[in-house]
């Protein structure tokens, strides 16, 4: 057994509190997406909600018996009136439109926007982004660090200005610059302005300022070019660090809301992921907070399983200094 | 094998001058070893060798080829590091593969999954050279291990079958065994001048550290402040030193230096002995400070002080076993004194201590380092001053009286 300790209290006390004010959005997210729109309205139910049976009242619209539906079905109720064959066939279809919540939340998000599509363009879109950010990056950081040139520090003291740009600060001009050369509305949009990243080309100099000369030297003997030394050797003993870069770069990207709804103006078919959430932004029917919580929570989840996976090596990463 | 000629060979980064005009020549299967403190310019010479950094001035020739210029790579010259210098994420077969299929294959050859299929048999030819070369370090258990999984000695072995497989003109070493602890590296002192017996290519190796200079090399050549101070065999380094450094670089623990002065007759008088040799005249050479240097083992111990004797209260006894080195406190400066076991036991801290210098083996440097030489050393030279070294060289192989003195290096050799 461990004795009480006061400090220790204290810094668990703190790190619990501040734990919860990062936990709690995710968990009114996880609770919003399981949830009929009564009970989030109502704010009741718990975390799970009752999970009671929910009539779908779109569904339902768009089935109501027509004329012709109502003629079609009288054989079926001998000797009824229309208005009692149409009450029954209402009430059938009431029936087959109740739906527990979650279930509800769940295909609405995948059904009233195309949503798998946008995950798919938010593959397309970060997966390239990090391929030419890995692709810049690696050359560059191996020239700070490893190569002797004249202006090698001005060039890093360039790299270290430009991590303090703001996006926001040059998205007007990158947005005309596009625009000009015909390029909004596209992948490329999305894709070109991330393509070189200081973070990256910083984060990889420092790991590969600890990477030991005579590997290089020795890879130099062994015959290999500046260039394959890079991908041959600087790359694979570089997979730490690089990985950390991937969940930075991946995650800035796959949850980028400003940039996305900048240059893609019109074609739904390059939404991203987060504009994918604006869908159920309230309409003339009101906002559908449940199947909105479900998209963000459908989206949210290949990030963290992601991590949970790679979580190891990504630390790893992180604490650089400890690989030798 | 080629021989490898330096001439007038000089580096400098920015305004530091790091080599000083060397000229070296290499011959072909010889060991030779660059030694001398850190900062020497050692390594610097040896990666210029390697074309791994560009000379300031001066030419490398490699064989009768001028390879100023020509990349690292297509000298044919391999290299082990002092940090092995594996990759880390390849087996020791794939690390020794590296240099192989970089020299052997084809661009389209080395292709992942297509290469191998594309050239079948010199993939076999390549991988039957790693496992002959496996076999003769007996590596060929180890080699489906990562460098990770390897102890110190293993990633040594390692990281010298992927300098041998190539066959290369010369091994380059860049104090490939510091990283080792003390048994391991004693071991593998005597494994690498084995394997370059069986060899018989050319070795040069820096290091530090003296005892592996005088225990491997054919030659050693004692560098300090980015020059050459001696180039010579181990044994007349040791015995015969050009130069005071060298003197007090060589040897462990190190040579007594101690102050003298000599007058015009080229007597020299030493902490109040006189040396019954007498200094080669230098004609008009006034009265000067000179220092003698004694080698620990160059004193016999006396029971009583005399006309003849350095006393001084022992202060340390260094016990290595075999000998014991006595410290001893002359006031001024501190000597040390070799003794046997049985000698030594009689003396307790604090007691005092006589020694006897051996005149004979004083040897006498002048104020800037330089040596000078006895009156009967030069009595037969002539102006030949090459002919005169082989003649020292072949008296320092011959004379009797060294066998006893030199004892700890006669063992180390055997054992190498």
């Amino acid at each position: 057994m461990t004795r009480f300790s006061a400090a220790e209290t204290w810094k668990h006390a703190v790190l619990i509190v501040g734990a919860l004010i990062v936990i709690l959005p995710f968990y009114v997210m996880l609770s919003y997406s399981l949830k009929s729109p009564g009970e989030i309205e109502r704010n009741e139910g718990g975390f799970f909600g009752s999970q009671a049976m929910m009539i779908d009242e779109r569904c339902v619209k768009r089935g109501e018996p027509d004329r012709a539906a109502i003629a079609a079905a009288a054989e079926r109720f001998p000797g009824s009136t229309d208005s009692e064959i149409q009450a029954a066939l209402m009430a059938e279809l009431r029936a087959a439109c109740s739906r527990r919540p979650a279930v509800f939340n769940y295909t609405m998000a995948f059904s009233e926007a195309p949503l798998l599509r946008y995950l798919l363009n938010g593959v397309i879109v970060t997966a390239s982004i990090f391929f030419i950010q890995v692709l810049v990056a690696l050359p560059c950081a191996y020239a700070l660090a490893k190569l002797r040139w004249r202006g090698r520090e001005v060039v890093f003291s360039m790299v270290l200005f430009c991590l303090l740009i703001p996006v926001h600060a040059i998205a007007l001009p990158l947005y005309i610059m596009l625009a000009k050369v015909g390029l909004t509305n596209t992948y490329a949009a999305l894709v070109i302005p991330w393509t070189i990243s200081v973070f990256g080309i910083f984060l990889m100099r420092q790991f590969f300022l600890t990477v030991p000369d005579d590997l290089i030297d020795a890879a130099r003997m062994d015959g290999m070019n500046e260039f394959a030394i890079i991908w041959r050797v600087m790359l694979p003993t570089a997979v730490p660090a690089l990985l950390a870069f991937a969940i930075f770069s991946v995650v800035a990207h796959w949850n980028d809301y400003f940039w996305p709804r900048i240059v893609v103006t019109g074609n739904r078919d390059l939404f991203t992921p987060p504009l994918g959430l604006r869908e159920f932004k309230g309409d003339a029917d009101g906002s559908f907070f449940g199947p909105m919580m479900a998209t963000a929570t459908i989206i949210v989840t290949p990030l963290i399983v992601a991590f949970l996976i790679a979580q190891r090596r990504f630390i790893e990463g992180i604490t650089l200094t400890g690989m030798k | 094998m080629a021989t490898i000629r330096l001439t007038e060979i000089q580096k400098s980064f920015g305004s530091t001058e790091v080599l000083k005009g060397i000229d070296l020549s290499i011959e072909a299967g010889e060991f030779l070893t660059l030694v001398g403190p850190s900062g020497c310019g050692k390594s610097t010479l040896l990666r210029i060798i390697a074309g791994l950094e560009a000379q300031s001035a001066g030419e490398v020739r490699i064989g009768e080829r001028l390879v100023n210029g020509v990349r690292a790579a297509e000298r044919n010259l391999a290299m082990v590091f002092q940090s092995y210098a594996l990759y880390p994420h390849l087996t020791v077969a794939e690390n020794m593969l590296v240099p192989l299929r970089l020299r052997d294959l084809a661009f389209r050859e080395r292709l992942p999954l297509l290469g191998p299929l594309l050239a079948r048999a010199k993939y076999a030819d390549l991988r039957r050279q790693v496992t002959e070369t496996a076999e003769v370090l007996r590596l060929d258990t180890l080699l489906d291990r990562k460098p990770g999984q390897l102890s110190g000695g293993q990633r040594q072995r390692a990281a010298l079958g992927r300098a041998m497989v190539r066959k290369p003109t010369a091994f380059l070493m860049d104090e490939p065994l510091s990283n080792l602890d003390a048994a391991l590296r004693v071991h593998m002192r005597a494994e690498l001048a084995e394997l370059h017996r069986s060899l018989g290519t050319t070795f040069i190796y820096v290091t530090h550290d003296q005892a592996e200079a005088l225990t491997m090399s054919d030659r050693m050549a004692v560098m300090m402040g980015g020059e050459i101070l001696q180039l010579d065999r181990p044994q007349i380094v040791y015995d015969d030193p050009a130069d005071l450094r060298v003197a007090e670089f060589v040897g462990s623990p190190k040579i007594n230096a101690l102050p003298g002065a000599a007058d015009a007759e080229g007597r020299v008088h030493c902490l109040g002995i006189a040396l019954t040799r007498r200094l080669a005249a230098e004609p008009g050479q006034p009265p000067r400070e000179v220092t003698a240097g004694l080698r620990p083992e160059h004193f016999a111990l006396s029971p009583q002080a005399g006309s003849d004797t350095l006393s001084g209260s022992l202060i340390y006894r260094e016990n290595l076993g075999a000998d014991v080195y006595l410290h001893l406190d002359l006031g001024t400066l501190r000597l040390v004194v070799r003794a046997g076991v049985e000698e030594a036991r009689d003396y307790s801290l604090g007691a005092r201590v006589h020694a006897v210098p051996r005149h004979d083996k004083a040897l006498v440097f002048a104020e800037d380092g330089r040596r000078l030489r006895f009156r009967d050393e030069t009595a037969g030279q002539d102006a030949d001053t090459g002919l005169a070294a082989v003649a020292r060289a072949a008296k320092a192989f011959v004379r009797p009286a060294n066998t006893a003195q030199n004892a700890p290096q006669r063992e180390a050799a055997a054992g190498s």
